[in-house]
């Protein structure tokens, strides 16, 4: 097929791609637009097919339905709660496509005997860095959220200082490969000392900032993509990975500004080192000597069923409770007897961005319910009842009032401002930060203590019988 | 070259400022299936994978391109079909009673 028409079919897809993205901007038109997208990189694969340096399908065929049946399998068994670790691994997956497609893009220069003119040796480097990184990266994000590695943040004396020096090195030998010295072997070492860089990058972050680092490598894994296209001077893949690189960036953004950190912070601040590591990161929470007021399911029943609108703000301990079905089902009994049901969501509540929100789509949450944070900070006052299931450092007041706090300046849900909030919680144990919640020992506030689930089942129960 | 290599920058660049453009406008609650669509999107490094898996040239580099071809597949394929799992889940008030 004609050069200039692949590069026009190239182009429609890039189109599609766009297009794709655009219709995300509502949930009723999302579906459609995945479809969209999907037909786009159809369309540009079967074109691939007609490239001329294409001499034999076999390794293709081969390789497409390994890979299909391998995705297909992979999308169809992840449970929702676990939608974190599977886009970590395609992450890396994709970063790790990239890398290898430059590195054999290198080999192919050193096999005709010729050396890779400067600019296309520096991007298939960049290329293969961003790939490595992007891939051990990942693999030791997938570790972390699916706990095969510690979740808390692993810290050594001179971290800082010993990537620093790892990523200099890595540059120097950018220049040095690019200056006219082509050499596969060193090629070779570079691979794995990007790999080492992943690794050691990752390693220092804790758990509670894994949706970050996720969003990052999402990030990464189109600006590799997008690398590569320079290397084989392809505007398909440099379309379609800088609109990744820019979402991975976005979303990036948002998680860093909701949390109130910036990204160096999160990258080396080893947040969530805990005391036993003897990080001086966290000032350990001013343990709060109050009493607390505890209600039982029958009273926490009638107050939410003779409200006009309760609030309910889950997090990620009623995802790991696997309660959202319950939530739904309260929520639909209290609607029936007159109540507003309004879902309220923290940008980082669960383990990624959105995460809540599948969780409770997938438990037939309508989504006009679902409300982000600025949608329902004024809403409180006006709510009856806050049910809070499972979230700790999200709703913690400190962050507004106490500049003593680690959370102070994080955007929060001003759930403290509501009439009544009823707090489930396993246990008074702190949130991921480590800091305790004076929510829990405000006058507004009661617990309800136990597992979230059988919790629910109660309420659910008491409402009943209303 | 460096001219083929400015001409390539220029279509990155614009191409940032779209996805900025169009993925500030996703709602925070379809982030998920933004990033697992992205995911998706991603693998269009499948593109040179296939080429360089198809060309023949060396054993190393054949091997090297069938790889990619699988990771960027898998990405394609999986990052679609998940996405797609994630959005028909996502219904409406009217929608959901049913």
């Amino acid at each position: 097929m004609n050069d200039a028409i692949i590069k026009l079919i190239y182009l429609a897809a890039a189109v599609c791609f766009i297009i794709g993205l655009k219709r995300l901007s509502h949930p009723a038109r999302a579906r459609s637009g995945n479809a969209i997208a999907a037909t786009g990189m159809a369309v540009a694969i079967l074109t691939t097919l007609f490239h001329q340096e294409i001499l034999s399908f076999e390794l293709i065929i081969i390789g497409m339905i390994v890979g299909s049946a391998i995705g297909a399998l992979f999308a169809r068994m992840v449970k929702m709660t676990s939608m974190p670790e599977m886009v970590a691994l395609l992450n890396g997956f994709g970063g790790a496509g990239s890398a290898l497609v430059a590195g054999a893009e290198y080999l192919r220069y050193m096999t005709l005997g010729q050396t890779p003119p400067p600019d296309v040796a520096v991007t298939i480097q960049l290329s293969v860095l961003i790939g490595s990184v992007t891939f051990s990266g990942s693999i030791i994000a997938w570790g972390k959220l699916q706990e095969v590695i510690t979740g808390t943040a692993v810290t050594y004396p001179l971290q800082k200082t010993l990537n620093g020096l790892l990523f200099a090195v890595l540059l120097g030998v950018i220049i040095y490969l690019s200056g006219w010295f082509p050499n596969p072997q060193l090629l070779l070492v570079f691979v794995g000392l990007s790999l080492v860089l992943g690794v050691l990058s990752v390693v220092p972050i804790g758990g509670a900032d894994m949706p970050v680092v996720i969003a990052l490598l999402n990030s990464y894994s189109g600006l590799a993509a997008a690398m590569t296209g320079f290397v084989i001077n392809n505007h398909g893949l440099i379309i379609a990975g800088a609109l990744v690189g820019a979402s991975g960036i976005i979303l990036t953004a948002i998680m860093c500004k909701a949390m109130n950190r910036s990204l160096g912070n999160v990258l080396f601040g080893a947040f969530g080192a805990g005391a036993e590591t003897g990080s001086s990161v966290i000032v350990a929470g001013q343990a709060i000597d109050q009493p607390i007021k505890q209600i039982t399911a029958d009273d926490a029943a009638m107050l939410m069923a003779y409200g006009k609108q309760v609030v309910i703000v889950p997090g990620y301990g009623m995802a790991v409770a696997q309660a959202q079905h319950e939530v739904r089902e309260l929520a639909e009994l209290l609607e029936k007897k007159g109540v507003t049901v309004k879902y309220a969501v923290h940008p980082v509540a669960g383990r990624m961005p959105g995460h809540m929100n599948v969780l409770l789509a997938e438990a037939n949450v309508p989504y006009d319910e679902l409300y982000d944070m600025d949608q329902i900070n004024p809403e409180f006052e006006q709510t009856d009842v806050s049910l809070v299931i499972g979230a700790n450092d999200v709703v913690n007041p400190a962050a507004r009032s106490n500049p003593e706090s680690p959370l102070y300046g994080m955007p929060i849900l001003d759930v403290d401002k509501s009439r009544s909030v009823i707090v489930m919680k396993r246990s008074m144990r702190p949130g991921f930060a480590g800091v305790d919640n004076e929510l829990f020992f405000a006058t507004v506030t009661s617990m309800l203590f136990g597992d979230a689930k059988d919790s629910l089942k109660n309420l659910i129960a008491e409402v009943k019988e209303l | 070259m460096i001219e083929g290599l400015v001409e390539l920058l220029v279509v990155f660049v614009l191409a940032m400022f779209v996805g900025f453009e169009v993925i500030t406008k996703v709602p925070p609650t379809l982030h998920t299936p933004l990033m697992s669509g992205s995911n998706a999107v991603s693998g269009i490094t499948i593109l040179g994978a296939m080429v360089v898996a198809g060309r023949g040239d060396t054993r190393v580099a054949s091997i090297l391109g069938l790889i990619a071809v699988i990771f960027a597949m898998i990405n394609v394929v999986g990052g679609y079909m998940v996405t797609d799992r994630m959005l028909e889940m996502f219904k409406g008030k009217r929608e959901a009673q049913k």
